[in-house]
Protein backbone atom coordinates (compact mmCIF):
# COMPACT_ATOMS: atom_id res chain seq x y z
CA UNK A 1 0.00 0.00 0.00
CA UNK A 2 2.70 2.43 1.42
CA UNK A 3 4.77 1.37 -1.92
CA UNK A 4 1.86 2.18 -4.24
CA UNK A 5 1.14 5.77 -2.50
CA UNK A 6 5.14 5.97 -3.07
CA UNK A 7 5.09 5.87 -6.64
CA UNK A 8 1.52 8.14 -7.07
CA UNK A 9 4.04 10.65 -5.51
CA UNK A 10 6.99 10.59 -7.50
CA UNK A 11 7.33 12.82 -10.71
CA UNK A 12 5.24 11.67 -13.67
CA UNK A 13 8.80 10.93 -15.84
CA UNK A 14 11.02 9.21 -12.96
CA UNK A 15 8.06 6.59 -12.61
CA UNK A 16 7.92 5.96 -16.27
CA UNK A 17 11.80 5.32 -16.02
CA UNK A 18 11.14 3.02 -13.64
CA UNK A 19 7.93 1.18 -14.76
CA UNK A 20 9.84 0.59 -18.51
CA UNK A 21 12.97 -0.34 -16.52
CA UNK A 22 10.62 -2.97 -15.00
CA UNK A 23 8.82 -3.86 -18.61
CA UNK A 24 12.09 -4.45 -20.43
CA UNK A 25 13.47 -6.46 -17.55
CA UNK A 26 10.37 -8.71 -17.51
CA UNK A 27 9.65 -8.34 -21.34
CA UNK A 28 11.08 -11.45 -22.61
CA UNK A 29 9.51 -13.66 -19.69
CA UNK A 30 6.13 -12.17 -21.06
CA UNK A 31 6.67 -13.47 -24.46
CA UNK A 32 7.79 -16.61 -23.30
CA UNK A 33 5.85 -17.46 -20.41
CA UNK A 34 2.55 -18.99 -21.87
CA UNK A 35 4.87 -21.60 -23.81
CA UNK A 36 6.48 -22.23 -20.15
CA UNK A 37 3.18 -22.72 -18.48
CA UNK A 38 1.45 -24.99 -20.91
CA UNK A 39 5.19 -27.26 -21.35
CA UNK A 40 5.13 -27.59 -18.01
CA UNK A 41 1.76 -28.22 -16.99
CA UNK A 42 0.77 -30.67 -20.09
CA UNK A 43 3.70 -32.13 -20.67
CA UNK A 44 6.84 -32.00 -17.37
CA UNK A 45 4.45 -32.93 -15.16
CA UNK A 46 2.49 -35.71 -16.56
CA UNK A 47 6.53 -36.88 -17.33
CA UNK A 48 7.11 -37.08 -13.57
CA UNK A 49 3.76 -38.67 -12.69
CA UNK A 50 4.42 -41.08 -15.51
CA UNK A 51 7.51 -41.92 -13.85
CA UNK A 52 5.94 -42.46 -10.80
CA UNK A 53 3.47 -44.79 -12.04
CA UNK A 54 6.67 -46.94 -13.01
CA UNK A 55 6.79 -48.14 -9.10
CA UNK A 56 2.92 -48.47 -8.64
CA UNK A 57 0.36 -51.09 -9.42
CA UNK A 58 -1.92 -48.81 -11.73
CA UNK A 59 -5.03 -50.72 -13.24
CA UNK A 60 -7.82 -48.90 -14.45
CA UNK A 61 -10.33 -51.18 -14.29
CA UNK A 62 -9.13 -52.49 -10.85
CA UNK A 63 -10.21 -50.05 -7.75
CA UNK A 64 -7.92 -52.23 -5.47
CA UNK A 65 -5.02 -51.19 -7.67
CA UNK A 66 -2.85 -48.23 -6.52
CA UNK A 67 -0.11 -49.38 -4.07
CA UNK A 68 3.90 -49.41 -4.22
CA UNK A 69 5.36 -52.56 -6.54
CA UNK A 70 8.91 -51.60 -6.21
CA UNK A 71 10.71 -52.43 -9.16
CA UNK A 72 8.30 -55.42 -10.06
CA UNK A 73 7.28 -53.92 -13.18
CA UNK A 74 11.22 -53.93 -14.26
CA UNK A 75 11.30 -57.31 -13.37
CA UNK A 76 9.02 -58.38 -15.47
CA UNK A 77 10.00 -56.48 -18.44
CA UNK A 78 13.36 -58.15 -18.63
CA UNK A 79 11.75 -61.57 -18.65
CA UNK A 80 9.20 -60.37 -20.73
CA UNK A 81 9.38 -62.64 -24.12
CA UNK A 82 7.36 -60.06 -25.84
CA UNK A 83 8.94 -56.57 -24.74
CA UNK A 84 13.12 -58.68 -25.76
CA UNK A 85 10.72 -59.33 -29.52
CA UNK A 86 9.12 -55.69 -29.75
CA UNK A 87 13.06 -54.44 -28.96
CA UNK A 88 14.06 -56.41 -31.95
CA UNK A 89 11.57 -55.51 -34.04
CA UNK A 90 11.92 -51.25 -32.88
CA UNK A 91 15.77 -51.69 -33.91
CA UNK A 92 14.44 -52.84 -37.68
CA UNK A 93 11.50 -50.45 -37.92
CA UNK A 94 13.67 -47.71 -37.05
CA UNK A 95 17.30 -48.83 -38.98
CA UNK A 96 15.39 -49.56 -42.10
CA UNK A 97 12.94 -46.90 -42.49
CA UNK A 98 15.37 -44.12 -41.33
CA UNK A 99 17.85 -45.81 -44.42
CA UNK A 100 15.58 -44.86 -47.16
CA UNK A 101 13.78 -41.74 -46.01
CA UNK A 102 16.89 -40.47 -45.64
CA UNK A 103 18.43 -41.30 -49.06
CA UNK A 104 15.33 -40.72 -50.98
CA UNK A 105 14.87 -38.03 -49.15
CA UNK A 106 18.74 -36.43 -50.23
CA UNK A 107 18.01 -37.65 -53.90
CA UNK A 108 14.87 -35.73 -54.13
CA UNK A 109 16.62 -32.26 -52.64
CA UNK A 110 18.98 -32.47 -54.61
CA UNK A 111 16.94 -33.02 -57.83
CA UNK A 112 14.61 -30.00 -56.76
CA UNK A 113 17.93 -27.80 -55.68
CA UNK A 114 18.00 -26.49 -59.51
CA UNK A 115 15.58 -24.07 -61.80
CA UNK A 116 13.95 -26.47 -64.31
CA UNK A 117 10.09 -25.88 -66.15
CA UNK A 118 7.46 -27.31 -63.97
CA UNK A 119 9.43 -27.02 -60.88
CA UNK A 120 7.04 -25.69 -58.33
CA UNK A 121 4.00 -27.57 -59.47
CA UNK A 122 6.51 -30.72 -59.21
CA UNK A 123 7.28 -29.83 -55.18
CA UNK A 124 4.31 -29.53 -54.49
CA UNK A 125 3.20 -32.62 -55.56
CA UNK A 126 6.01 -34.84 -54.25
CA UNK A 127 5.63 -32.97 -50.37
CA UNK A 128 2.19 -33.94 -50.12
CA UNK A 129 2.49 -37.56 -48.23
CA UNK A 130 3.55 -35.95 -45.55
CA UNK A 131 0.25 -33.89 -45.64
CA UNK A 132 -1.59 -36.99 -45.23
CA UNK A 133 -2.83 -38.06 -42.02
CA UNK A 134 -0.78 -40.78 -40.59
CA UNK A 135 -3.40 -43.21 -39.91
CA UNK A 136 -4.89 -42.56 -43.14
CA UNK A 137 -1.50 -43.24 -45.11
CA UNK A 138 -1.32 -46.77 -42.77
CA UNK A 139 -5.20 -47.42 -43.94
CA UNK A 140 -4.29 -46.60 -47.26
CA UNK A 141 -1.19 -48.68 -47.43
CA UNK A 142 -3.11 -51.40 -45.72
CA UNK A 143 -5.56 -51.35 -48.61
CA UNK A 144 -2.65 -51.23 -51.27
CA UNK A 145 -1.27 -54.16 -49.73
CA UNK A 146 -4.31 -56.37 -50.37
CA UNK A 147 -4.31 -58.21 -53.62
CA UNK A 148 -8.46 -58.27 -53.92
CA UNK A 149 -8.47 -54.59 -54.54
CA UNK A 150 -5.06 -53.52 -55.74
CA UNK A 151 -2.35 -54.11 -58.03
CA UNK A 152 0.57 -53.45 -55.90
CA UNK A 153 0.67 -57.54 -55.13
CA UNK A 154 0.42 -58.47 -58.80
CA UNK A 155 3.23 -55.85 -59.55
CA UNK A 156 5.48 -57.20 -57.03
CA UNK A 157 4.94 -60.12 -58.09
CA UNK A 158 5.68 -59.53 -61.47
CA UNK A 159 9.03 -57.94 -60.47
CA UNK A 160 9.91 -60.79 -58.48
CA UNK A 161 9.78 -59.32 -55.28
CA UNK A 162 7.07 -61.78 -54.33
CA UNK A 163 6.86 -65.10 -54.80
CA UNK A 164 2.82 -65.22 -54.73
CA UNK A 165 0.64 -62.24 -54.91
CA UNK A 166 -0.48 -62.52 -51.46
CA UNK A 167 -0.67 -59.62 -48.62
CA UNK A 168 2.03 -59.47 -47.18
CA UNK A 169 0.58 -57.80 -44.03
CA UNK A 170 -0.78 -61.74 -43.02
CA UNK A 171 2.43 -63.18 -43.61
CA UNK A 172 4.81 -62.91 -40.54
CA UNK A 173 8.40 -62.79 -41.87
CA UNK A 174 7.18 -60.23 -44.48
CA UNK A 175 4.50 -57.94 -42.83
CA UNK A 176 6.96 -55.30 -41.12
CA UNK A 177 7.74 -54.36 -44.95
CA UNK A 178 4.28 -52.69 -45.03
CA UNK A 179 4.48 -50.18 -42.22
CA UNK A 180 7.96 -49.71 -43.34
CA UNK A 181 7.07 -48.76 -46.76
CA UNK A 182 4.40 -46.56 -45.32
CA UNK A 183 6.75 -44.77 -43.30
CA UNK A 184 8.86 -44.10 -46.21
CA UNK A 185 6.34 -42.49 -48.12
CA UNK A 186 5.22 -40.50 -45.51
CA UNK A 187 8.95 -39.56 -44.47
CA UNK A 188 11.08 -38.75 -47.24
CA UNK A 189 8.87 -35.13 -47.74
CA UNK A 190 10.22 -34.19 -44.47
CA UNK A 191 14.17 -35.32 -45.49
CA UNK A 192 13.47 -33.38 -48.70
CA UNK A 193 12.01 -29.93 -47.03
CA UNK A 194 15.11 -29.93 -44.73
CA UNK A 195 17.80 -31.06 -46.58
CA UNK A 196 16.12 -28.58 -49.48
CA UNK A 197 16.10 -25.82 -46.94
CA UNK A 198 19.86 -26.23 -45.86
CA UNK A 199 20.86 -26.31 -49.80
CA UNK A 200 19.40 -23.10 -50.72
CA UNK A 201 21.21 -21.63 -47.99
CA UNK A 202 24.91 -22.48 -49.21
CA UNK A 203 26.13 -19.66 -51.58
CA UNK A 204 26.24 -19.74 -55.05
CA UNK A 205 29.64 -17.96 -55.09
CA UNK A 206 31.07 -20.94 -53.98
CA UNK A 207 30.00 -23.35 -56.60
CA UNK A 208 30.85 -20.68 -59.11
CA UNK A 209 34.33 -20.42 -57.52
CA UNK A 210 34.98 -23.97 -57.78
CA UNK A 211 34.24 -24.60 -61.22
CA UNK A 212 36.10 -22.10 -62.47
CA UNK A 213 39.08 -23.71 -60.14
CA UNK A 214 38.14 -26.62 -62.54
CA UNK A 215 36.55 -28.69 -59.55
CA UNK A 216 33.99 -31.87 -61.29
CA UNK A 217 30.51 -31.74 -59.65
CA UNK A 218 31.41 -35.03 -57.95
CA UNK A 219 34.17 -33.12 -56.25
CA UNK A 220 32.08 -29.77 -55.92
CA UNK A 221 29.01 -32.35 -54.20
CA UNK A 222 31.89 -33.93 -51.77
CA UNK A 223 33.38 -30.96 -50.90
CA UNK A 224 30.99 -28.50 -50.42
CA UNK A 225 27.58 -30.02 -50.40
CA UNK A 226 28.56 -32.49 -47.94
CA UNK A 227 29.99 -29.86 -45.70
CA UNK A 228 27.43 -27.57 -45.77
CA UNK A 229 24.61 -30.27 -45.14
CA UNK A 230 26.60 -31.85 -41.97
CA UNK A 231 24.83 -29.94 -39.30
CA UNK A 232 21.45 -30.58 -41.26
CA UNK A 233 21.92 -34.27 -41.46
CA UNK A 234 23.18 -34.88 -37.62
CA UNK A 235 20.16 -32.66 -36.10
CA UNK A 236 17.51 -34.09 -38.25
CA UNK A 237 18.25 -37.83 -38.32
CA UNK A 238 18.91 -37.81 -34.71
CA UNK A 239 15.98 -36.02 -34.00
CA UNK A 240 14.22 -38.59 -36.59
CA UNK A 241 15.54 -41.88 -35.00
CA UNK A 242 13.79 -40.43 -32.19
CA UNK A 243 10.80 -39.79 -33.89
CA UNK A 244 10.45 -43.16 -35.85
CA UNK A 245 10.99 -45.19 -32.83
CA UNK A 246 8.41 -43.76 -30.41
CA UNK A 247 6.25 -43.53 -33.84
CA UNK A 248 3.27 -46.46 -33.50
CA UNK A 249 0.67 -45.30 -35.47
CA UNK A 250 1.19 -46.91 -38.45
CA UNK A 251 1.69 -49.94 -37.29
CA UNK A 252 -1.29 -49.77 -34.61
CA UNK A 253 -3.40 -48.63 -37.82
CA UNK A 254 -2.04 -51.52 -40.42
CA UNK A 255 -1.08 -54.56 -38.43
CA UNK A 256 -1.94 -54.00 -34.98
CA UNK A 257 1.02 -55.65 -33.71
CA UNK A 258 0.35 -58.63 -35.54
CA UNK A 259 0.41 -61.31 -37.49
CA UNK A 260 1.71 -62.98 -34.18
CA UNK A 261 3.44 -60.29 -32.69
CA UNK A 262 6.03 -59.72 -35.74
CA UNK A 263 5.54 -56.16 -36.09
CA UNK A 264 4.73 -55.24 -32.42
CA UNK A 265 7.68 -52.48 -31.54
CA UNK A 266 7.77 -51.37 -28.61
CA UNK A 267 5.69 -47.81 -28.75
CA UNK A 268 2.52 -50.23 -30.21
CA UNK A 269 3.53 -52.61 -27.02
CA UNK A 270 3.26 -49.46 -24.62
CA UNK A 271 0.33 -48.55 -26.44
CA UNK A 272 -1.25 -51.99 -26.14
CA UNK A 273 -0.50 -52.10 -22.46
CA UNK A 274 -1.95 -48.92 -21.85
CA UNK A 275 -5.11 -48.96 -24.17
CA UNK A 276 -6.35 -52.43 -24.51
CA UNK A 277 -5.08 -53.74 -20.76
CA UNK A 278 -5.71 -50.45 -19.13
CA UNK A 279 -2.51 -51.78 -17.43
CA UNK A 280 -0.80 -48.07 -16.82
CA UNK A 281 1.81 -48.83 -14.32
CA UNK A 282 3.51 -51.55 -16.42
CA UNK A 283 2.86 -49.51 -19.91
CA UNK A 284 4.87 -46.19 -17.90
CA UNK A 285 7.51 -48.85 -16.83
CA UNK A 286 7.92 -50.10 -20.42
CA UNK A 287 8.15 -46.27 -21.72
CA UNK A 288 10.52 -45.53 -19.07
CA UNK A 289 12.30 -48.37 -20.65
CA UNK A 290 12.50 -46.93 -23.94
CA UNK A 291 12.93 -43.51 -23.04
CA UNK A 292 16.23 -44.32 -20.95
CA UNK A 293 17.63 -46.28 -24.11
CA UNK A 294 16.42 -43.15 -26.29
CA UNK A 295 18.35 -40.95 -24.18
CA UNK A 296 21.43 -42.99 -24.21
CA UNK A 297 21.19 -43.22 -27.83
CA UNK A 298 20.96 -39.16 -28.33
CA UNK A 299 23.75 -38.59 -25.48
CA UNK A 300 26.14 -41.11 -27.46
CA UNK A 301 25.45 -39.64 -30.89
CA UNK A 302 26.27 -35.82 -29.08
CA UNK A 303 29.14 -37.45 -27.43
CA UNK A 304 30.59 -39.61 -31.27
CA UNK A 305 29.79 -35.73 -32.61
CA UNK A 306 31.69 -33.90 -30.26
CA UNK A 307 35.06 -36.33 -30.15
CA UNK A 308 34.80 -36.14 -34.29
CA UNK A 309 34.93 -32.19 -34.33
CA UNK A 310 37.85 -32.32 -32.01
CA UNK A 311 39.94 -34.41 -34.22
CA UNK A 312 39.69 -32.62 -37.46
CA UNK B 1 29.37 -22.40 -65.82
CA UNK B 2 31.97 -22.17 -69.39
CA UNK B 3 34.35 -24.09 -67.98
CA UNK B 4 32.04 -27.09 -67.55
CA UNK B 5 30.53 -26.78 -71.66
CA UNK B 6 28.89 -29.68 -72.06
CA UNK B 7 27.78 -31.30 -75.83
CA UNK B 8 24.28 -30.74 -76.43
CA UNK B 9 23.47 -34.46 -76.71
CA UNK B 10 25.12 -34.82 -72.60
CA UNK B 11 22.79 -31.70 -71.36
CA UNK B 12 19.75 -33.71 -73.10
CA UNK B 13 20.46 -37.10 -71.65
CA UNK B 14 21.35 -35.41 -68.23
CA UNK B 15 17.69 -33.33 -68.46
CA UNK B 16 16.16 -36.32 -68.91
CA UNK B 17 17.59 -38.52 -66.07
CA UNK B 18 16.30 -35.74 -63.90
CA UNK B 19 13.18 -35.36 -65.43
CA UNK B 20 12.19 -39.22 -64.97
CA UNK B 21 13.67 -39.73 -61.83
CA UNK B 22 11.42 -36.99 -60.61
CA UNK B 23 8.42 -39.16 -62.45
CA UNK B 24 9.65 -42.11 -60.69
CA UNK B 25 9.21 -39.98 -57.06
CA UNK B 26 5.86 -38.54 -58.52
CA UNK B 27 4.24 -42.11 -59.31
CA UNK B 28 5.63 -43.64 -55.73
CA UNK B 29 3.85 -40.25 -53.91
CA UNK B 30 0.81 -39.97 -56.16
CA UNK B 31 -0.22 -43.74 -57.08
CA UNK B 32 -1.38 -44.41 -53.28
CA UNK B 33 -3.95 -41.24 -53.96
CA UNK B 34 -5.28 -41.76 -56.58
CA UNK B 35 -5.59 -45.27 -56.18
CA UNK B 36 -7.58 -44.28 -52.94
CA UNK B 37 -9.87 -41.85 -55.22
CA UNK B 38 -10.35 -44.18 -57.79
CA UNK B 39 -11.97 -47.04 -55.20
CA UNK B 40 -14.04 -44.48 -53.75
CA UNK B 41 -15.75 -43.47 -57.08
CA UNK B 42 -16.01 -47.01 -58.00
CA UNK B 43 -19.81 -48.30 -57.37
CA UNK B 44 -19.46 -51.02 -55.09
CA UNK B 45 -20.96 -53.71 -56.77
CA UNK B 46 -18.33 -53.46 -59.97
CA UNK B 47 -15.76 -52.86 -56.92
CA UNK B 48 -14.98 -57.39 -57.36
CA UNK B 49 -16.29 -58.22 -60.76
CA UNK B 50 -14.18 -56.08 -62.49
CA UNK B 51 -11.10 -57.43 -61.10
CA UNK B 52 -7.91 -54.77 -60.90
CA UNK B 53 -8.80 -51.84 -62.82
CA UNK B 54 -7.08 -48.36 -63.59
CA UNK B 55 -9.75 -46.77 -63.86
CA UNK B 56 -13.49 -48.18 -63.23
CA UNK B 57 -16.03 -48.95 -66.58
CA UNK B 58 -18.59 -46.42 -64.67
CA UNK B 59 -17.77 -44.82 -61.81
CA UNK B 60 -19.88 -42.78 -58.84
CA UNK B 61 -20.51 -40.49 -56.32
CA UNK B 62 -22.41 -42.13 -54.35
CA UNK B 63 -19.86 -43.25 -51.61
CA UNK B 64 -19.53 -39.49 -51.26
CA UNK B 65 -23.40 -38.97 -50.21
CA UNK B 66 -23.57 -41.76 -48.30
CA UNK B 67 -20.98 -41.12 -46.30
CA UNK B 68 -22.09 -37.61 -45.56
CA UNK B 69 -25.99 -38.77 -45.67
CA UNK B 70 -25.89 -42.18 -43.61
CA UNK B 71 -22.82 -42.26 -41.09
CA UNK B 72 -21.60 -39.89 -38.26
CA UNK B 73 -19.08 -38.53 -40.32
CA UNK B 74 -19.84 -34.89 -40.90
CA UNK B 75 -19.91 -34.79 -37.15
CA UNK B 76 -16.56 -36.03 -36.97
CA UNK B 77 -15.39 -33.74 -39.40
CA UNK B 78 -16.56 -31.14 -37.75
CA UNK B 79 -15.05 -32.47 -34.18
CA UNK B 80 -11.88 -32.50 -35.93
CA UNK B 81 -12.11 -28.86 -38.03
CA UNK B 82 -13.19 -27.46 -34.10
CA UNK B 83 -9.87 -29.51 -32.42
CA UNK B 84 -7.59 -28.63 -35.30
CA UNK B 85 -8.16 -25.16 -35.69
CA UNK B 86 -8.49 -24.00 -32.41
CA UNK B 87 -5.30 -25.87 -31.70
CA UNK B 88 -3.41 -24.12 -34.75
CA UNK B 89 -4.57 -20.76 -33.82
CA UNK B 90 -3.67 -21.15 -30.39
CA UNK B 91 -0.59 -22.93 -30.46
CA UNK B 92 0.79 -20.48 -33.25
CA UNK B 93 0.19 -17.37 -31.07
CA UNK B 94 2.19 -19.04 -28.30
CA UNK B 95 4.69 -19.90 -30.20
CA UNK B 96 4.90 -16.79 -32.26
CA UNK B 97 5.70 -15.10 -28.83
CA UNK B 98 8.22 -17.37 -27.01
CA UNK B 99 9.67 -17.46 -30.91
CA UNK B 100 9.72 -13.86 -30.85
CA UNK B 101 11.07 -14.02 -26.93
CA UNK B 102 13.75 -16.06 -27.91
CA UNK B 103 15.09 -14.78 -31.51
CA UNK B 104 14.90 -11.08 -29.60
CA UNK B 105 16.68 -10.81 -26.06
CA UNK B 106 19.32 -12.80 -24.60
CA UNK B 107 17.53 -13.53 -20.99
CA UNK B 108 18.55 -15.69 -17.57
CA UNK B 109 17.29 -18.78 -18.23
CA UNK B 110 16.50 -18.95 -21.79
CA UNK B 111 19.16 -21.81 -22.48
CA UNK B 112 16.84 -23.83 -20.08
CA UNK B 113 13.89 -23.69 -21.60
CA UNK B 114 15.31 -24.21 -25.01
CA UNK B 115 16.16 -27.74 -23.68
CA UNK B 116 13.14 -28.15 -22.36
CA UNK B 117 11.86 -28.45 -25.40
CA UNK B 118 14.39 -29.95 -26.92
CA UNK B 119 13.75 -32.83 -24.29
CA UNK B 120 9.67 -32.69 -25.21
CA UNK B 121 10.96 -33.58 -28.72
CA UNK B 122 12.39 -36.57 -27.70
CA UNK B 123 10.69 -38.67 -25.18
CA UNK B 124 7.93 -41.03 -26.20
CA UNK B 125 4.38 -39.57 -25.93
CA UNK B 126 2.97 -42.41 -25.35
CA UNK B 127 4.51 -42.53 -21.67
CA UNK B 128 2.21 -39.33 -21.21
CA UNK B 129 -1.13 -41.20 -21.89
CA UNK B 130 -1.57 -42.91 -18.91
CA UNK B 131 -0.62 -39.47 -16.66
CA UNK B 132 -2.44 -37.34 -18.82
CA UNK B 133 -5.69 -39.27 -18.66
CA UNK B 134 -5.46 -39.60 -14.70
CA UNK B 135 -4.96 -36.12 -14.80
CA UNK B 136 -7.88 -34.49 -17.39
CA UNK B 137 -10.77 -37.22 -15.65
CA UNK B 138 -11.31 -35.29 -12.50
CA UNK B 139 -11.33 -31.91 -14.56
CA UNK B 140 -13.88 -32.93 -16.80
CA UNK B 141 -11.81 -32.86 -19.74
CA UNK B 142 -11.69 -36.27 -20.97
CA UNK B 143 -14.20 -36.77 -24.02
CA UNK B 144 -14.33 -33.39 -24.23
CA UNK B 145 -12.93 -31.66 -27.41
CA UNK B 146 -11.56 -28.84 -25.19
CA UNK B 147 -9.17 -31.56 -23.29
CA UNK B 148 -7.92 -32.34 -26.65
CA UNK B 149 -7.06 -28.74 -27.60
CA UNK B 150 -5.20 -28.19 -24.70
CA UNK B 151 -3.11 -31.17 -25.12
CA UNK B 152 -2.29 -30.94 -28.65
CA UNK B 153 -1.47 -27.18 -28.38
CA UNK B 154 1.28 -28.26 -25.80
CA UNK B 155 2.69 -30.86 -27.91
CA UNK B 156 2.88 -28.62 -30.91
CA UNK B 157 4.42 -25.71 -29.22
CA UNK B 158 7.64 -26.80 -29.30
CA UNK B 159 8.45 -27.25 -32.79
CA UNK B 160 5.83 -24.07 -34.06
CA UNK B 161 8.42 -22.01 -31.85
CA UNK B 162 11.71 -23.20 -33.29
CA UNK B 163 10.36 -22.32 -36.77
CA UNK B 164 8.46 -19.00 -35.51
CA UNK B 165 11.96 -17.82 -34.03
CA UNK B 166 13.60 -19.01 -36.98
CA UNK B 167 11.29 -16.36 -39.11
CA UNK B 168 12.26 -13.62 -37.08
CA UNK B 169 15.86 -14.24 -37.23
CA UNK B 170 15.30 -13.88 -40.79
CA UNK B 171 13.69 -10.17 -40.03
CA UNK B 172 16.59 -7.84 -39.13
CA UNK B 173 16.57 -5.70 -35.50
CA UNK B 174 16.55 -2.41 -36.70
CA UNK B 175 13.06 -2.57 -38.11
CA UNK B 176 11.50 -2.54 -34.90
CA UNK B 177 14.25 -0.52 -33.20
CA UNK B 178 13.79 2.04 -35.81
CA UNK B 179 9.59 2.37 -35.22
CA UNK B 180 11.14 2.26 -31.24
CA UNK B 181 12.63 5.45 -31.43
CA UNK B 182 10.09 6.50 -33.47
CA UNK B 183 7.61 6.36 -30.04
CA UNK B 184 6.21 3.23 -30.25
CA UNK B 185 6.04 0.76 -27.33
CA UNK B 186 7.97 -2.45 -28.46
CA UNK B 187 4.64 -4.39 -28.32
CA UNK B 188 3.30 -2.34 -30.98
CA UNK B 189 6.20 -2.06 -32.94
CA UNK B 190 5.86 -6.14 -32.83
CA UNK B 191 2.55 -5.80 -33.75
CA UNK B 192 2.42 -2.90 -36.72
CA UNK B 193 6.05 -3.98 -38.19
CA UNK B 194 6.97 -7.08 -37.53
CA UNK B 195 3.79 -9.00 -37.86
CA UNK B 196 3.10 -8.29 -41.28
CA UNK B 197 6.28 -9.45 -42.44
CA UNK B 198 6.37 -12.85 -40.63
CA UNK B 199 3.15 -13.79 -42.29
CA UNK B 200 4.67 -16.27 -44.33
CA UNK B 201 6.33 -18.21 -41.43
CA UNK B 202 2.90 -17.72 -39.43
CA UNK B 203 0.72 -19.07 -42.32
CA UNK B 204 3.87 -22.18 -42.12
CA UNK B 205 3.52 -22.88 -38.29
CA UNK B 206 -1.02 -22.66 -38.75
CA UNK B 207 -0.16 -25.25 -41.45
CA UNK B 208 2.00 -27.42 -39.87
CA UNK B 209 0.23 -27.32 -36.69
CA UNK B 210 -3.00 -27.76 -38.05
CA UNK B 211 -2.14 -30.89 -40.52
CA UNK B 212 -0.63 -32.36 -37.38
CA UNK B 213 -3.39 -32.10 -35.11
CA UNK B 214 -5.89 -33.29 -37.84
CA UNK B 215 -3.67 -36.40 -38.16
CA UNK B 216 -3.09 -37.10 -34.42
CA UNK B 217 -5.02 -40.94 -33.16
CA UNK B 218 -3.95 -42.08 -30.26
CA UNK B 219 -4.37 -39.79 -27.84
CA UNK B 220 -7.90 -39.02 -29.40
CA UNK B 221 -8.57 -42.85 -29.30
CA UNK B 222 -7.04 -42.69 -25.40
CA UNK B 223 -9.19 -39.60 -24.50
CA UNK B 224 -12.38 -39.69 -26.44
CA UNK B 225 -15.24 -42.21 -25.99
CA UNK B 226 -18.28 -40.51 -26.58
CA UNK B 227 -19.74 -40.13 -30.26
CA UNK B 228 -19.85 -36.38 -30.54
CA UNK B 229 -16.49 -35.83 -29.09
CA UNK B 230 -14.88 -38.30 -31.76
CA UNK B 231 -12.43 -37.00 -34.10
CA UNK B 232 -12.08 -37.97 -38.27
CA UNK B 233 -9.37 -40.25 -37.24
CA UNK B 234 -11.03 -42.82 -34.19
CA UNK B 235 -14.33 -42.00 -36.21
CA UNK B 236 -12.04 -43.53 -39.54
CA UNK B 237 -10.34 -46.71 -37.83
CA UNK B 238 -14.14 -47.63 -35.82
CA UNK B 239 -15.41 -47.49 -39.25
CA UNK B 240 -12.97 -49.89 -40.44
CA UNK B 241 -13.60 -52.24 -37.80
CA UNK B 242 -17.51 -52.28 -37.76
CA UNK B 243 -18.13 -51.91 -41.40
CA UNK B 244 -14.47 -53.62 -42.71
CA UNK B 245 -16.32 -54.74 -46.10
CA UNK B 246 -17.00 -51.68 -47.55
CA UNK B 247 -13.76 -50.36 -49.48
CA UNK B 248 -15.67 -47.71 -51.01
CA UNK B 249 -17.32 -45.92 -48.30
CA UNK B 250 -14.34 -46.11 -46.12
CA UNK B 251 -11.94 -44.71 -49.11
CA UNK B 252 -14.36 -41.72 -50.08
CA UNK B 253 -14.07 -41.00 -46.12
CA UNK B 254 -10.58 -41.15 -46.24
CA UNK B 255 -10.69 -39.03 -49.04
CA UNK B 256 -12.49 -36.72 -47.72
CA UNK B 257 -10.10 -36.15 -44.33
CA UNK B 258 -7.26 -36.06 -46.62
CA UNK B 259 -8.86 -33.04 -48.40
CA UNK B 260 -8.14 -30.05 -45.56
CA UNK B 261 -4.80 -31.15 -44.56
CA UNK B 262 -3.64 -31.62 -48.60
CA UNK B 263 -4.82 -28.30 -49.25
CA UNK B 264 -3.40 -26.15 -46.16
CA UNK B 265 -0.09 -28.28 -47.09
CA UNK B 266 -0.46 -27.36 -50.79
CA UNK B 267 -0.51 -23.96 -50.03
CA UNK B 268 2.27 -23.46 -47.16
CA UNK B 269 4.88 -25.77 -48.04
CA UNK B 270 7.22 -23.31 -50.52
CA UNK B 271 7.11 -21.27 -46.97
CA UNK B 272 8.24 -24.27 -44.77
CA UNK B 273 11.31 -24.24 -46.88
CA UNK B 274 11.67 -20.48 -46.49
CA UNK B 275 11.77 -20.30 -43.20
CA UNK B 276 13.63 -23.28 -42.34
CA UNK B 277 16.04 -21.82 -45.07
CA UNK B 278 16.48 -18.63 -43.38
CA UNK B 279 17.03 -20.44 -40.09
CA UNK B 280 20.17 -22.05 -41.53
CA UNK B 281 21.43 -18.85 -42.95
CA UNK B 282 21.70 -17.73 -39.09
CA UNK B 283 22.59 -21.05 -37.62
Amino acid sequence: MTAATDLGTHPASRQGVASRRFLSRFEPYFYASPAIVLLVTVMMVPLVVGLTYTVRDIRILNPFSGGYVGFAHFEAIWHDQNFHNALYNTFWWTVTSLFFQFFLGLMLALLLNRTFPGRRIIQSLVFLPWAVPAFLSGLNWAWMFNPVISPLPQWLFALGILSEPTNILSDPDLAMWGPIVANIWFGIPFFAITLLAALQSIPGEIYEAASIDGASRRQQFVSITLPFLAPTIAITLMLRTIWIANFADLIIVMTNGGPADSTQIVSSYIFTQAFRRLDFGYASAIAAVLLVLLMAYAVSIIFIRRSLLRET
Amino acid sequence: MAYYAKSKGQRVADWSVHYSLLACYLFFALFPLFWLFKVAVTPTKLLYSEGIRMWPSEMTWANFSQVMTDTDFPQFFINSAIVSGSTAVISTLIAAAAGYSFSRFHYRGKAVIIVLMLITQMFPLVMLIAPIFRILTPLGLTDSLLGLVVVYTAFNVPFATFLMQSFFDGIPKDLEEAAMIDGNTRFGALVKIIFPLTLPGIAATLGFVFTAAWSELLFALMLVSSPDAVTFPVGLLTFVSKFSVDFGQMMAAGFLALIPAAIFFFLIQRYLVQGLTAGAVKG
